[in-house]
């Protein structure tokens, strides 16, 4: 029942949030650890950065990532020296995008995490020798659990609804970097609009029960 | 103290319904390849009529469903000849009122100098990474493009290479930033008065893709409007042709008015 294109908009677009919502855990721990815990005077500038894609139109942060990404930006002239090669059109291109653009998302309930937990436990357990990786795994991990969970709900379906970055980064490609929500747009713009309104149809319903499940698990009330 | 937000926003309401009820507007939807020359044309119009075009500037395709929904568009300068048609058909334009106002010109471009040689030879060697070209399914300059490799016989080869944009604006935008080595965008995006800006092009013979024909219409709502009608007839006049002319666009000699 569904076309060949359309699986693999929708096999690319989870492999996509997948892969960002992984590196966005591991990164967005590093930065939401040191917001919540430094008391230097770049906590404002740094929380400020970190929170721009908020607000940013996302075609204004594809047409950067267009251009500093190409042969004659910055980056794009270090991929290239280091063999890489050029990230526009390509899944990785699309990964460095979507990992930018749902930082936010997935570093501020963390950084709430990280601060409901405040200084107390991790003093205790260091007065019990515990080293700070193990002070990490064993005290921050479990009590910011529900934060960790928001964070990997929220990074993954805001990519999954990513537009204008993949728009403006991607080129279209099928199979490499058209997924569901350029997909979409395509279907409506050819004026093909019972397509259209399957996808756009599931991707609705799949998000409501993402979040249902997420506010279902994560009642708040309970650590935030 | 209470009246004054009260005369505030009856102000503001009367002020906004002033510039609804004069009627000396028209509200045009322009397709984004048209952007450059709709203004100068506009900005003439003005002058000469004394009526204001207020212009949208869009992708047809996103048109077509914005008027089906009740958009308040008096007339759309469309980027294919099939939209107006279609519109016609549905019953939101008026039947008779669709002309050419403009027939695009398909470009294989590179910003860099010695990459695009006069007859497009460089796409038979394949020595590129990426080749942009408008999304065939959604803009004309795409099928264009594609229909230009197909009488080439390279679109097979090439497809692996293609990169979409949406549109012609983007795909000029991915050409322009160095990520694809060249590609197909709109003659009149890299052309001022008739020659070429920056960097190598090669401009397709028309023989190659059918005609990019840029067809205009009446909509409903522009129906017994005065300013609408002027601006029509404006842009099949003298002025408005030298403009679209130099902006890299040629005329078709029949008006199917």
């Amino acid at each position: 029942m569904i076309a060949s294109d359309e699986r693999s908009a929708i096999l690319l677009t989870l492999q996509l949030s997948a892969v960002t919502t992984v590196i966005l855990l591991v990164i967005g721990t590093i930065i939401a650890w040191w917001l919540a815990r430094t008391r230097s005077r770049w906590k404002g500038p740094v929380g400020a950065v970190v929170a721009l894609p908020l607000v940013l139109p996302p075609t204004v942060l594809g047409f950067y990532l267009l251009i500093t990404l190409g042969p004659n930006g910055p980056v794009g002239q270090f991929t290239q020296a280091i063999g890489l090669g050029l990230l526009p059109f390509t899944f990785a291109g699309l990964v460095v995008g979507s990992v930018i653009y749902s930082l936010p998302f997935v570093v501020q309930p963390l950084q709430n995490a990280f601060e409901a937990i405040g200084e107390r436990p991790l003093e205790a357990a260091a007065t019990l020798r515990s080293s700070p990786l193990d002070r990490f795994f064993t005290v921050v991990l479990p009590m910011a659990k529900s934060g960790y969970l928001s964070a990997a709900v929220l990074g993954f379906a805001h990519t999954m609804g990513e537009f204008g970055v993949v728009l403006m980064l991607g080129g279209n490609i099928p199979g490499k970097t058209r997924v569901i929500s350029v997909q979409i747009y395509n279907h409506v713009e050819a004026l093909e609009y019972a397509q259209a309104h399957r996808l756009a149809g599931g991707m609705l319903l799949f998000s409501f029960l993402v979040l249902l499940a997420m506010y279902t698990l994560n009642p708040t009330g309970r650590r935030s | 103290m209470r009246i004054k937000p009260f005369l505030f926003l009856t102000s503001m309401l009367m002020f906004l319904a002033q510039g609804a009820v004069c009627g000396e507007e028209v509200q045009v939807a322009v397709a984004s390849n048209f952007t450059a020359p709709m203004k100068a044309i506009a900005a003439d119009f003005e002058k000469a009529s004394g009526y204001k075009a207020v212009l949208a500037f869009g992708s047809t395709g996103s048109f077509y469903a914005q008027i089906k929904n009740g958009a308040p568009f008096e007339i759309l300068l469309s980027a294919d000849a099939e939209t107006p048609e279609k519109l016609e058909k549905d019953g939101s334009a008026e039947a008779g009122s669709r002309f050419t106002y403009a027939v695009g010109k398909l470009a294989l471009w590179s910003p860099k100098t010695g990459v695009v040689d006069d007859k497009g030879a460089v796409l038979g060697t394949g020595t590129f990474a990426h080749v942009a070209l408008a999304a065939p399914k959604l803009a004309p300059y795409g099928k264009a493009a594609v229909e230009t490799l197909d009488s080439l016989g390279l679109t097979q080869k090439l497809e692996p290479k293609f990169v979409q944009g949406e549109n012609i604006t983007q795909t000029f935008q991915f050409v322009s930033s160095g990520n694809a080595e060249l590609g197909f965008v709109a003659w009149s995006q890299i052309c001022a008065n008739g020659k070429l800006k920056s960097g190598s092009a090669w401009v397709v013979p028309e023989t190659l893709h059918r005609p990019l024909r840029q067809d205009a219409i009446l909509l409903t709502p522009g129906k017994n409007k005065p300013a609408a009608a002027s601006l029509l007839a404006f842009l099949k006049g003298d002025q408005a042709k030298s403009v679209i002319l130099s902006y890299g666009y040629s005329l078709q000699t029949k008006e199917g008015s």
